[in-house]
């Protein structure tokens, strides 16, 4: 029972970093290296309005989630927009900004690692079906639960959804609808930057803040979504749950070491005969 | 372009004559002329100052710029000034021998302060003994090696676990779950911990290790929670530390039952932790921040004078600081012309200070330093409070995990 819910707790983590990565990706076609750098901006948000205003984390998040979207729309509007037909440049583009922005967070706050306090009622543990959880982790299952609903709401029941999926499909002929693609592809970025920095807000107080820390996340991200299938919403909470509870179970019988390399490995078998993922979106070609 | 072997040869020959006219160290052999020319003596400074140590190679390097500046505002050596080559290897081992070699070859240093991984100083390790030059390590390291051309002025094993585990098994008991991060470090660590655990009757529940920078423990909490060891000894180092010591926290893990005993944590984790998360866990270390001596009061006071009110100083950054007056007294017996790496070698061994911990003294069998082994528990100011110094300083002795073997002048033996 420990074993599922820590599969459980691991994958909510991971969902939540990598359902930025999967939007950005499913609807723009941009493979966002800069991704784990979003992550780390918005736990250094986190970290600034804690320590120089004195906010608190839960009430910090909408704020680095209008922070985080803010600069991605930015990102969007400076730089990706220019490379919407050359996918394969927006990595090179994208890995860029990344080392840009570590360099620029060691400049601005410096290569120390960062404290951001956890909420002091959410440091203890409660009992979940005789397993001692911390209330934090909790939390941040019912966050990434929430924040997958959101999106699926956005996505499947309103208007800019429509559009958005009618983009995805085919670009030119939802132009010809008069749709403004432009616009949408740089809100699909902010919104998928809004939720990389959430995700670095909400990991901050149980892990640790530097400027390095985007890298790890990032890897994470992909593993997530290459599994799931790119353009897949469901593929992505499947995937985040099947990579929780593998790694979990492998680390409890073996260790962590292990259980990184057992799961790489599987992954890359599956993509061998699975090239679209585990739930690829059945589009007509 | 293709390369023909001729066009190959022409080009490698064309080259070396330029390296040997214009590179003149290449051929020239007798590398101490000119080392101490117009009253200066060039030191290397081989800190990160990027990438993923940076963290804490910057208060390495800051403590070896504060002392140097403080022998120079002091008159130097015999009235020469020792001038800072400082370079930035990046975290990177394969750059950390690049500078390594353009401090010995082409700024001609007599000594480089640097390293603070084992992996950077095993990369840098064949330019010093290649080019007979003298390396100053600080950290604290598994011992295992045996080099006439490093000063090692950081803990090996036998001087971090002589004194603390028997006191943890005595105090906690004698069911002990061993974590470490996945490299050398841990390993050796773990490996001499589990002799002396052996030599107690203790046992070990657990030997486990994460990967470098894991930062995901739910998996490990849940195995302390299940196995319930009465210690669990950590070598997890890097920002690994962190999350391992708040996972724990919040999991209502209780340190006064069930503490993490560390070789690896400093007030410079605990600061990025959070003192709450690591208060009730124990440290071993030669050094403490809260040290009561003169020597170490005159020293954080300088440091943060320094370098900011808000810094520490912690078991890395003191040997980092020290290092440079056992080498300015080692040069200090020198005439100007004899100052040279394999001299200043001779001249250390043996020598004596009173560092901020104590009194040290460099081995002159291993050039390891004798130090003074102290226990500390964090508190949730994040300072920590000495429980216990041992009775005498400790011996260095970098193989003692291996009765067999022993580091001496000649090199590395075997009985």
């Amino acid at each position: 029972m420990s074993l599922v819910v820590t599969g459980l707790s691991i994958a909510s983590i991971l969902l939540l970093v990598a359902l930025g990565l999967a939007i950005i990706y499913g609807v723009t076609g941009v493979i966002n290296l800069a991704h784990g750098e979003l992550v780390m901006i918005g736990a250094y948000c986190a970290w600034a309005l804690q320590s120089f205003f004195g906010i608190g984390l839960l009430a910090s998040l909408p704020l680095i989630f209008l922070a985080t979207a803010l600069l991605g729309w930015i990102i969007d509007r400076v730089v990706i927009r220019h490379l919407y037909n050359r996918p394969l440049d927006t990595i090179l583009a994208t890995w860029g900004i990344g080392v840009m922005a570590q360099q620029a967070v060691r400049l601005l706050a410096g290569g120390e690692l960062r404290y951001v306090e956890m909420p002091e009622a959410m440091n203890h543990p409660v009992s979940v079906l005789g397993v001692e959880i911390p209330i934090f982790r909790i939390f941040i299952l019912g966050l990434a639960v929430a924040l997958f609903g959101l999106t699926w709401f956005l996505i499947f029941r309103t208007s800019l959804g429509l559009k958005l999926r009618a983009i995805t499909q085919s670009r030119e002929i939802a132009s010809c609808f008069g749709i403004n693609s432009n616009r949408i592809y740089g809100l699909t970025f902010a919104y998928g930057a809004g939720l990389a920095g959430l995700a670095g807000a909400v990991v901050s107080p149980l892990k640790s803040v530097a400027p390095e820390m985007g890298t790890t996340y990032v890897v994470d991200a992909f593993m997530v979504v290459v599994l799931g299938g790119v353009e897949s919403l469901v593929g992505s909470v499947a995937s985040a749950f099947i990579i929780g509870q593998s790694s979990s179970a492998v680390a409890f019988y073996a260790n962590d070491t292990i259980a990184k390399a057992l799961v790489l490995l599987f992954i890359v078998i599956l993509i061998r005969f699975r090239p679209q993922g585990l739930f690829a979106a059945k589009v007509r070609s | 372009m293709k390369i023909t072997r001729r066009g190959f040869i022409r080009g490698a020959a064309a080259a070396g004559a330029i390296g040997a006219t214009g590179f003149p160290h290449i051929w020239n052999k007798n590398l101490s002329l000119a080392r101490a020319a117009d009253g200066e003596i060039k030191v290397g400074v081989l800190f990160s100052l990027t990438g993923t140590t940076a963290i804490i190679e910057e208060s390495l390097n800051k403590a070896t710029i504060l002392a140097i500046e403080e022998i120079n505002a002091a008159g130097g050596i015999n009235g020469m000034k020792i001038v800072p080559v400082i370079e930035d290897p990046a975290s990177d081992p394969a750059t950390f021998a690049e500078k390594a070699r353009k401090l010995v070859l082409s700024d001609r240093c007599v000594s480089v302060f640097g390293s603070y991984t084992s992996a950077s100083r095993k990369a840098v390790l064949p330019v010093f003994e290649k080019r007979e030059n003298l390396y100053f390590y600080p950290t604290l390291y598994e011992g295992r090696e045996c080099s006439k051309n490093v000063v090692y002025t950081g803990a090996v094993p036998n001087q971090q676990q002589d004194e603390f585990v028997p006191w943890l098994v005595e105090k906690f008991g004698k069911k002990w779950y061993l974590i470490g991060s996945n490299y050398i470090y841990p390993k050796e660590e773990n490996n001499y911990c589990k002799k002396l655990l052996e030599g107690l009757g203790a046992e070990v529940v657990a030997e486990e290790y994460v990967p470098l920078g894991h930062s995901e423990f739910s998996s490990v909490v849940n195995k302390f929670q299940s196995l319930q060891p009465n210690v669990i000894f950590s070598t997890v180092v890097g920002d690994s530390v962190v999350a391992l010591h708040r996972q724990y926290r919040a999991a209502g893990l209780d340190p006064a039952k069930m503490p993490m005993a560390s070789l690896t944590t400093s007030e410079n984790e605990v600061a990025a932790m959070g003192g709450e998360a690591a208060a009730g866990h124990f440290t071993s270390a030669p050094y403490f921040m809260v040290w009561d001596s003169p020597e170490n009061r005159k020293f954080v006071d300088a440091y943060k004078a320094r370098w900011g009110q808000d810094k520490v100083t912690h078991f890395v950054s003191e040997p980092s600081y020290f290092q440079v007056y056992l080498f300015k007294q080692a040069v200090a017996k020198l005439a100007p012309s004899d100052i040279t790496p394999p001299n200043i070698r001779e001249a250390i061994k043996g020598e004596s200070m009173i560092a901020p911990q104590g009194k040290v003294q460099i081995e002159r069998e291993n050039l390891h330093t004798w130090l003074w082994p102290k226990i500390g528990q964090c508190k949730s100011d994040g300072q920590f409070e000495i429980l216990k110094q041992s009775a005498t300083w400790l011996k260095p002795e970098p193989y003692k995990a291996y009765p067999n073997m022993h580091c001496t002048e000649a090199g590395l033996t075997e009985s």
